[in-house]
């Protein structure tokens, strides 16, 4: 087996070493009942070339040819040959958690720009080495915010993305969270007069995103304000981190939870993804997940290490902040390298692209008759289209010209039936941008 | 430096500061295609008030710099690409570089989790393979792939017995945990909302069985156990402890964390095991890329699968593959989407590689940590004598009199060109030296560690300074770890002069 | 080493007597165990405590030690100084780097306590078990 770096003759010569006659006898200590007695029914062995047939033949069985618009927590953005190119140099994709500074400092180091460039893109004080993803990011934001606050009660945009909303209950229901929601109003943003009504003396915080789930902006600062009323906190989740190229960064928010996946991580079918969690100073100690510290050797030379690690469940155990152990390091890596290429001025343009080329297809799609903006609030790169009938026999019309509509979003909101979801990035050529509208305006003549 | 350094010898290498250190106005290291739509007034299309002008602080700089950054900051890493990585308990094998490449062929790496399912079953019949892969080697019924970790894992796993013993009528209040557990653990039990009871484990290590007998009560709800334990020893009761849980009750969790000791020799799911978690990074050759991404995939037996998180897949009528949201039991959604894809992609593309010759990988693991223990056990003091597995935990207690603990001897390995070992864990081995070579170790890779070990336990005892004041060959000594901790510098800062953050 | 007119724990915390008030801190033995501590967690003044119950931890750069009141009373006050000086601890753990002062609620449980004597023998036998 070509992993395998042993020839016969060296088996035999370590099984001689250890004193044992086969292979069998390193095994008795399991007893006998308990060992299979015969060959596991497995697939393989493969050659190289067979698994990339194996793996090119269930490509072909996916979306290959279609133009999609669908985005919803996962984007389409571009992506540069030089991150993949250097991620995958053995010394980054092969290394362990750098536990072992003197000989991790290039993690350490790549960890400790990535956290810089969360802090100034989020416009918080301080950022963690990464979470696993946007929604876990998310709910270990708010289980931080039930710490901080003593409080036991969070209160939730209903805009907030579905799927995230639900991962939080699953973790909520066994800590005492308590978790309510509050509606969102014509303009897609949240009532802020019933967020109002709602805050109370134990809400620990209130959840919203922004761009939320509808990809209109919420008003951050007004809502910190609610928030800050009743000493609750404001977590502001971001799925969509691009626009933080040109949108006023959540500065309000005492804890951000961001999805960083639109940095140059392919969409993956979902994952992996990375995962940030940025705050204030003062609330580091109560902030999940690694850390990477600036530090020096006795020469005085600059070096980095992980760093407040009594939080982490290896030291603290049951009292740890949290179980997470694993961070998204190559994900944050290649999201800091990502960012180091694009850059201030690049980050920016991408931003005002995706500003430009969604304004470009509401437009389009709104000289359709019977086509609307179901929202009215302020949008980045994602907006919610109303139809005159279902979106997903309109949808089924589109995939038989090669096209992904609109998310329907009738399946997690009931009360948004024949409304969609569609998103358009830089990605997005004008000419499918066209091409969707004059397919959508085709179905729509067509009798039901 | 002494002649018995065989594996390592210094060569330059390139300072680089702060890729912020490095800015100029005016680069940039991509450019984007041109805009072919009417570019639109950012403070016109969403109101002043929410637009930022700019991100202070961003760095600006070409992609040559980019590639140097980078490429002269991964010279600064150890990696399983240079040599054995002998970390008990992480299982630091090979990562076939096929795997990276499937893992990023277009209809894979390009796929919306939100796509038509008809367009996704390329996706779905990935998983499917993975999952009955994981299934037959582990005995277990039915599984979920969305954990992204074995952290979550163990979560998922709780959640499920939780769920399952409410639909029994209590969910019941402790879990066991033995004290040579990972601290994962005890630390995910507090999330699932149960109480830790800690077991001392009996003098060899092992998980008391009388005791266990003699002290479980009605409101223990599961125990926890690594199998083999993280001594790398293989629990001899398990069966009468999942035996005594099960008259009890209760239900037996195993930490997969070990796994590579057992594919295609046991199946836990024949030693009486409820739910375990399995970690794809660990067993399945994922790259840990230094500390992620991972996957935690989590088997259970038939009793616990109405429970398991959504979506799950699941066939039609029609034979095609379907995600399954309408589970009314389920405990919900551990995160967003199918779980990280990308690693069960590679995980499958691992295990379609050996197919049922896994088997001679897991032999090749035991038999190296088995190589390695024989010719150390007369110089390190190997407080359990059970018989080892996949790894072997010595002590620093004999080096303890020259003043040489085991992160000296771990230290000082650096310097011989090795990885350390894992030191100070599992917390019931006072000065632990946890070595885990994995089945991706040639006999010569073997041989140099055992040079090299041996080599340091005689300087411990002849030069015990350089030792304890290694390593000396690398660009950073050992960090001051306590002004780190102390006053936190966690993010570069402009000069005072410069821009303030925003 | 130890103060004689100190009561110390088995958790090895001290507490000393002045008017009814006591100041409480953790021992020398205590500071060695942890190494460089880098941080403390306290108390709000105001908490009420019972003997035994944990108030607060200290910190080293690996290690977590909780830390638990000698006896019951109010907490007056805390050591602000420690926020930004954790090193004190290290330095005079008996003097400058107390923790707490408490209002004492029941003077009938510093009986209960060690002199410096007996926490001197206490401490020796620790040290004779953590030797083999």
């Amino acid at each position: 087996m070509r992993y395998l770096p042993k020839s016969p003759s060296e088996r035999q010569q370590m099984l001689a070493a250890i004193g044992v006659r086969s292979m069998e006898e390193l095994f008795t200590s399991i007893p006998a009942a308990h060992r299979l007695n015969r060959p596991l029914n497995l697939l393989g062995p493969l050659s190289e070339m067979e698994i990339i047939d194996y793996f090119r033949a269930r490509a072909a069985e996916n979306s290959c040819g279609y133009t999609s618009f669908l985005g919803a927590g996962v984007y389409n953005h571009l992506r540069s040959v030089v991150t993949d190119a250097l991620i995958q140099r053995g010394e980054f994709l092969t290394s362990y958690t750098p536990y072992q500074p003197e000989i991790s400092q290039g993690t350490l180091q790549a960890i400790f720009e990535f956290q810089t460039l969360m802090c100034q893109l989020t416009g918080q004080e301080v950022a963690n080495a990464s979470m696993w993803d946007g929604s876990t990011a998310l709910t270990e934001a708010v289980l931080m915010a039930q710490r901080l606050t003593g409080r036991h009660q969070a209160i939730v945009a209903r805009s907030l993305h579905p799927e995230y909303r639900d991962v939080l209950a699953t973790y909520a229901r066994n800590v005492s969270l308590e978790i309510d929601e509050v509606a969102y109003t014509p303009t897609g943003q949240i009532d802020a007069a019933a967020l109002r009504t709602a805050v109370n003396d134990a809400t620990a915080a209130v959840v919203v995103q922004s761009p939320n789930f509808f990809g209109v902006l919420e008003q951050v600062p007004e809502l910190a304000e609610i928030a800050h009323a009743k000493q609750a906190l404001l977590v502001v989740a971001i799925t969509e981190a691009v626009s933080l190229g040109i949108v006023r960064p959540p500065a309000e928010a005492d804890i951000v939870a961001m999805e960083g996946q639109s940095f140059g991580l392919a969409p993956s079918y979902g994952g992996p993804f990375v995962g940030v969690i940025a705050t204030r100073e003062k609330f580091v100690r109560q902030m999940p997940g690694r850390l990477t510290g600036q530090t020096t050797d006795h020469a005085g030379r600059r070096g980095f290490v992980l760093t407040l690690a009594t939080r982490e469940q290896h030291i603290r155990r049951e009292k740890a902040t949290s179980n997470i152990c694993t961070n998204q390091a190559l994900c944050a890596l290649a999201a800091a390298i990502h960012l180091c290429l694009l850059g201030k001025e690049g980050l920016k343009e991408l931003a005002q692209q995706n500003l430009a080329k969604a304004r470009f297809a509401a437009a389009e799609l709104a000289k359709i008759p019977g086509v609307q903006r179901a929202f009215s609030g302020p949008s980045f790169n994602e907006f919610v289209v109303e139809l005159p009938r279902s979106v997903k026999m309109v949808n089924a019309d589109l995939l038989q010209d090669k096209i992904i509509g609109p998310l329907p979003l009738s399946g997690f909101y009931p009360e948004l039936s024949k409304r969609g979801l569609v998103c358009v990035t830089e990605t997005t050529p004008r000419a499918e941008i066209e091409r969707l509208a004059a397919s959508l305006r085709q179905i729509l003549d067509r009798p039901v | 430096m002494t002649d018995r350094i065989k594996k390592a010898s210094r060569h330059t290498s390139q300072s680089e500061g702060l890729i912020f250190e490095k800015s100029a106005p005016g680069k940039r290291g991509i450019e984007l295609p041109r805009l072919d739509v009417p570019a639109v007034d950012a403070r016109q299309a969403l109101s002043a008030a929410h637009v930022r002008e700019t991100v202070n602080g961003f760095p600006e700089v070409s992609e040559i710099e980019v590639i140097r950054h980078f490429t002269r900051l991964s010279t600064w890493n150890y990696a399983i690409d240079l040599g054995m990585y002998p970390l008990g308990s992480c299982t630091m094998k090979y990562n076939p570089r096929v795997n990276e490449f499937v893992a990023r062929l277009d209809g894979i790496a390009t796929e919306h989790p939100f796509q038509p399912i008809q367009l996704s079953q390329g996706c779905l019949k990935i998983m499917q393979a993975l999952q009955n892969c994981l299934l037959e080697i582990t005995g277990m019924d039915a599984v979920t792939l969305e954990p992204s970790s074995g952290a979550q894992g163990e979560l998922t796993g709780l959640l499920l017995i939780r769920a399952y013993l409410e639909s029994q009528g209590n969910p019941r209040q402790k879990v066991l945990i033995p004290d040579s557990a990972h601290g994962t653990n005890p630390a995910t039990a507090v999330i699932a909302g149960y109480q830790v009871e800690n077991i001392r484990s009996d003098a060899r290590g092992q998980i008391d069985v009388e005791r266990l007998r003699q002290t479980i009560t009605e409101d223990v709800a599961a125990l926890m156990v690594t199998n083999p334990s993280t001594l790398g020893v293989f629990e001899q009761h398990i069966a009468e402890i999942a035996e005594i849980l099960h008259a009890n009750g209760s239900l037996l969790y195993m930490d997969g964390a070990n796994m590579n000791a057992l594919a295609g020799i046991a199946r836990p799911g024949d030693f009486g095991v409820d739910v375990m978690h399995i970690n794809l990074h660990k067993t399945f050759s994922t790259p840990h890329g230094g500390g992620g991404p991972g996957a935690g995939p989590v088997m259970v037996k038939k009793i616990l699968e109405p429970f398991l998180p959504v979506p799950v897949l699941a066939g039609k009528s029609d034979g095609t593959l379907t995600l399954d949201f309408s589970r009314p039991k389920s405990v919900g959604r551990m995160r967003a989407f199918c779980g990280n894809f990308g690693v069960l992609v590679r995980a499958l593309a691992y295990a379609l590689a050996y197919g049922p010759g896994i088997r001679q990988a897991t032999e090749d693991a035991v038999l190296n940590a088995n190589y390695i223990r024989k010719h150390l056990e007369d110089v390190y003091e190997l407080p359990y004598k059970s018989p080892s597995m996949h790894e072997v935990v010595f002590s620093d207690a004999r080096q303890k009199k020259y003043g040489v603990n085991t992160i000296d001897i771990a230290k000082r390995l650096i310097d011989y060109g090795f990885h350390p070992y894992t030191t100070a864990f599992p917390l019931i081995v006072p000065g632990a030296m946890m070595i885990e070579p994995t089945e991706s170790e040639p006999k010569e890779e073997c041989d140099l560690f055992i040079d090299a070990m041996r080599a340091i336990a005689e300087e411990a005892a002849t030069n015990p300074e350089v030792v304890k004041t290694a390593p000396h060959s690398t660009r950073v000594g050992r960090l001051d770890e306590v002004s780190a901790a102390r006053k936190p510098i966690l993010r570069w800062q402009p000069k005072a002069s410069g821009e303030a953050a925003d | 080493m130890y103060p004689s007119n100190y009561r110390y724990t088995k958790e090895h915390e001290w507490i000393r007597i002045e008017n009814g008030i006591g100041t409480v801190g953790i021992t020398d033995y205590a500071q060695h165990e942890l190494g460089d501590v880098v941080f403390v967690e306290l108390p709000k003044a105001g908490a009420k405590l019972s003997a035994g119950q944990s108030f607060g931890t200290v910190e080293s750069v690996k290690a977590v030690s909780e830390i638990y009141s000698p006896v019951s009373g109010e907490v007056l006050e805390t050591n602000t100084s420690l926020a930004n000086e954790p090193e004190k601890i290290n330095k005079d753990p008996h003097g400058a780097a107390w923790l707490i002062k408490l209002k004492i609620a029941n003077a009938a449980e510093l009986n209960t306590l060690m002199d410096a004597a007996a926490y001197q023998t206490y401490i020796s036998e620790k040290q004779k078990e953590a030797a083999h």
